[in-house]
């Protein structure tokens, strides 16, 4: 008797959990079909206008001759789009390095953050279409002049976060440290760096698109290579399909780079930062 | 009893002091000019006692704790901690801080946390040794199985716990409690307060307690600092003449009562 009311409680259970799952599925499902059906809804507009309209193809094509574009000449786009991400990855790695060093740099010396915080406010506001011919004339054709306009485009703003994060500190963190006799380098290891990890991956989030956007434009300039060079000949020569399948290209590795970013943060950052806990 | 590791020391004699403090005057400079923030205070504190430190708005409790810890420079005056100046018993690890916030670093679990501070310090001339297991530590203030929690997981009373455990890890022969309970609800403090007590009795450890309650002034100390504010200086040291173990139906005898009475007093006068 006991042993049937078992069976049946883990039938029960087992029931239970298939009918969570579904539960769960659905929810999915809720969740993810609104964005959907406006992607494909908009997409399907887009194509009407260009049938219906009789919309020229070097104006606007139509998503169907994009795609067709995009599977014809995959070879080509895939050998474009090799340079930029090589770019946009050693960027990225370059700008945000050196603005972390900086960044504590700042923290350990006032007189340093008052000397050199002006110069970076200036970098960053000399916009970056102006300096990329300087850096081409300097550096010339090759990768170099891509990587450091992408680098400079992520160095601004994770100087700015991880300078504030390495800063926000509880001040009787600090006073515990000197308490334990902490020196200066093991409260920056072991209190101020991982702290300032929230503040550094919100950062990285912004430069993870922006790289991307820093390669294309140093491209733009006397390139032969690569998604930027690639925009600017489609667009000389009318071919507008091609132009829109590097366009989405280069969006897809700007949303590469922020998911991997994000799946990073994830997985490092596993605390949450509630006041009374610091 | 507690363990070995945790018993008192054997020869604490009456007249042992951990902390002798003479004339000491801290001043700070402000925008309005120099701040005296404590004034001519001498004050002993025999080796084991429970001392807290009562008074108004700054009046300074914070600070002298933070004097004893040598997280502030005198102005004048001399401390000795156990002997010696206070930057040499932080360094020898026998100065101990709980603060208000459990500080805690929120991203180690809770063992790592109350073992921090046999991690850092040696570059700075540290001295640690024989610390007490963290797990002992953990079963002393009643975390046992919560090891490998994160901070943000426990509540605000097992944090402080948390805290008090890392204060302890290194046989601390002072202990500098900042309202270690201040943002906890009542009853949580209530709680506490025994518990506290009766680490106090395992370890033998000093302890200077600064609060804003008179009745948890009352409760836990032998003897009472009250202060004065502008400038801080000491008003009145009573004695809370009351046995140990004390227990939470204390508060309602006629004899802590009575005392209460006696620190509201004095404590308007501050």
């Amino acid at each position: 008797m006991a042993v049937v009311d078992q069976q049946e409680a883990a039938a029960d259970t087992t029931a239970a959990r298939r009918e969570k799952v579904k539960q769960r599925k659905a929810k999915t499902w809720r969740d993810r079909w609104p964005p959907l059906a406006a992607v494909v809804g908009i997409l399907v507009l887009w194509e009407l206008i260009v049938v219906g309209f009789e919309v020229p193809t070097f104006i606007a094509p139509g998503p169907g001759e994009v795609v067709a574009t995009m599977v014809e000449r995959w070879p080509m786009l895939m050998m474009n789009l090799w340079p930029t991400a090589l770019e946009s990855l050693a960027g990225f790695a370059l700008g945000n390095t050196i603005a972390v060093l900086i960044a504590v740099g700042f923290v350990h010396s006032r007189l340093a953050e008052r000397a050199f915080y002006p110069i970076a406010v200036f970098i960053n506001t000399i916009p970056i279409i102006a300096i990329a011919p300087i850096l081409v004339l300097i550096f010339g054709n090759g990768f170099t002049p891509k990587i450091i306009i992408a680098a400079l485009i992520c160095f601004f703003p994770t100087l700015v976060n991880v300078t504030r994060g390495l800063k926000a500190v509880n001040p009787a963190t600090l006073e515990l440290m000197h308490v334990l006799s902490a020196s200066r380098w093991e409260v920056l290891m072991r209190v101020r760096l991982p702290s300032s990890l929230p503040f550094l991956f919100a950062a990285l989030k912004i430069a993870s698109t922006t790289c991307v956007i820093g390669a294309i434009v140093g491209e733009w300039i006397g390139s032969n290579v690569g998604l930027g060079a690639l925009i600017i000949e489609a667009t000389y020569n009318f071919r507008s399909p091609l132009l829109y399948a590097t366009v989405i290209l280069a969006a897809s590795l700007a949303v590469v780079l922020f998911t991997i970013v994000t799946l990073l943060e994830r997985r490092l950052i596993r605390w949450k930062v509630d006041a009374a806990a610091v | 009893m507690g363990a070995p590791a945790l018993a008192p020391a054997a020869n604490a004699g009456a007249d042992d002091l951990a902390l002798r403090l003479d004339g000491v005057t801290v001043t700070f400079d402000t925008d309005h000019g120099l701040l005296t923030a404590l004034q001519d205070i001498s004050l002993s504190v025999r080796s084991g006692e429970f001392l807290t430190m009562l008074g108004p708005s700054g009046c300074g409790k914070s600070t002298l704790l933070r004097t004893v810890a040598d997280l502030l420079p005198v102005s004048g005056g001399t401390v000795s901690v156990i002997g010696r100046p206070a930057s040499e018993a932080r360094r020898a690890r026998q100065i101990s801080f709980v603060f208000q916030d459990a500080t805690l670093m929120p991203w180690l679990s809770v063992i790592d946390n109350i073992r921090l501070p046999l991690e850092v310090g040696r570059g700075n001339g540290a001295i640690i040794e024989a610390p007490v297991p963290a797990e002992e530590l953990l079963a002393m203030v009643g975390l046992k199985g919560r090891e490998r929690a994160l901070p943000h997981e426990l509540s605000g009373g097992m944090r402080q716990r948390v805290a008090i455990a890392r204060a302890l890890i290194c046989h601390p022969k002072i202990l500098l409690m900042d309202e270690p309970f201040g943002a906890l609800d009542e009853i949580k403090r209530d709680q506490l307060n025994v518990e506290l007590l009766r680490i106090w009795q395992e370890t033998g450890t000093t302890i200077l307690f600064v609060t804003h309650s008179i009745p948890e002034a009352v409760f836990l100390g032998q003897r009472v600092l009250m202060l004065a504010a502008n400038p801080g200086r000491v008003r009145e040291v009573v004695d809370i003449d009351l046995p140990y173990p004390r227990d939470l139906a204390l508060r309602d005898q006629p004899e802590f009562i009575e005392r209460a009475a006696h620190l509201r007093q004095v404590l308007e006068t501050c």
